[in-house]
């Protein structure tokens, strides 16, 4: 099978940009350090990736158009968070509302919620507020700004590409019961979190 | 005053200006960042509205970076160019359907507004206006080449991952308003 435009134009792209990372790495070096800060950041902290996953897996139990809508509205509102933590506005609990978003998260996969759209979307962001405020400003120094908070909103914008991925499996009986099994563990893993936050 | 990352990274290649400003673009999210982002705003509002983006973004880059380097002053606020990240991005992902005459405007204010800051820094490092040339053939093909890939889009998912890419756009201007407002503890 040949494959189409589009395929073959995303395939000569990432050539394209896979060959001209050293150059940028050498003209800009606080740019390419920041772009890689930013993005290994969120990969760093497993609270924020469980999180991250587990908020692509819902989208796929959900199907469209939430699948979309929840990714759409957790970076907007995540860059919000942010922008209240560079602000300088406290946010009591910070940490207690990540793992408390691992915790629901996981039960809402766990037992296959399905509330309506608004309300996912308004959960989601709602504990998106906390990602943000606790991990988008924390810029080592002499780094870029810019180049950090892309490289931390496309890290965490491929996490709910890998829950989403993940999420193919429910159109299967068996990964329908893996999918929930899953979201257990991501309840569990909230619980770990929130015994940390707290104790 | 000017934000630390409006300053255009101008690019040295050793291959002459045209090239050294074909690299800036590359090299230059603050600049490379909106160019898509109308590019994909333009793609998902359909073929007249990527035409129109096409000659509009990179005539109005153009003449706003020949009056930036001939009348090189700080006429745009700091935070101007966090407007191209907020809105295009913020457009994109609520899918606004707009008219091409109305993406259109929105490619000139956009080419207008980083032409200048370009053409600014070019005079003020007294580098060659020819580089002007460069930038905005590579801001032509960008922009033809995304927003060609936009418009072929058929699948629902596919338009939709346009969206989620419009968010992260609005969401690291967002950021960026931050940084740039943030008071530095003593």
């Amino acid at each position: 099978m040949t494959p189409s435009l589009g395929v073959r134009f995303l395939v000569v792209m990432m050539l394209v940009l896979a060959g001209i990372e050293p150059v940028l790495a050498h003209e800009q070096t606080g740019a390419a350090r920041g772009f890689l800060t930013g993005f290994l950041h969120p990969l760093s902290g497993l609270d924020h990736v469980v999180a991250m996953i587990a908020v692509g897996l819902w989208g796929a139990q959900l199907g469209p158009p939430a699948l979309w809508m929840l990714p759409v509205t957790f970076p907007m509102v995540m860059a919000v968070g942010g922008f209240l933590g560079l602000m300088g506005v406290t946010l009591p609990g910070v940490e207690i509302g990540i793992a408390l978003s691992a915790l629901l998260l996981g039960v809402l996969v766990a037992s296959e919620a399905r509330p309506s759209l608004l309300i996912a979307a308004s959960l989601v962001g709602f504990f998106a507020i906390f990602h943000g405020h606790a991990h988008g400003t924390e810029l080592p120094p002499g780094q870029s700004g810019l180049a950090y908070s892309i490289g931390f909103v496309v890290a965490t914008g491929l996490l709910h590409g890998v829950g989403i991925a993940i999420g193919v499996v429910h159109r299967w009986r068996a990964g329908r019961v893996a999918l929930r099994v899953a979201g257990a563990a991501v309840a569990v893993a909230g619980v770990a979190f929130l015994w940390g936050a707290v104790a | 005053m000017r934000l630390p990352f409006v300053i255009a990274h101008l690019v040295t290649t050793g291959l002459g200006p045209i090239y050294d400003g074909i690299s800036h673009i590359f090299m230059s999210p603050d600049d490379l960042v909106p160019i898509i982002a109308i590019a994909l705003l333009a793609g998902l509002n359909g073929p007249a509205a990527a035409r129109s983006a096409l000659f509009a973004l990179t005539g109005a880059w153009l003449i706003g970076g020949i009056l930036g380097l001939f009348m090189a002053a700080p006429l745009f606020p700091a935070t101007s160019p966090l407007i191209s990240f907020l809105l295009l991005g913020s457009l994109t992902a609520l899918d606004r359907r707009l008219s091409p005459r109305a993406v259109a405007a929105l490619a000139v204010a956009v080419g207008l507004l980083h032409g200048w800051l370009n053409g600014v820094s070019l005079a003020g490092v007294q580098r060659e206006g020819i580089g002007l040339a460069g930038i905005t053939s590579a801001a032509f093909v960008i922009v033809a080449l995304v927003s060609a890939l936009v418009v072929s889009l058929r699948p629902a998912w596919a338009r939709m991952a346009v969206r989620v890419a419009g968010s992260w756009v609005a969401a690291i201007g967002l950021l960026m308003l931050g940084w740039s407002l943030r008071v530095t503890p003593a």
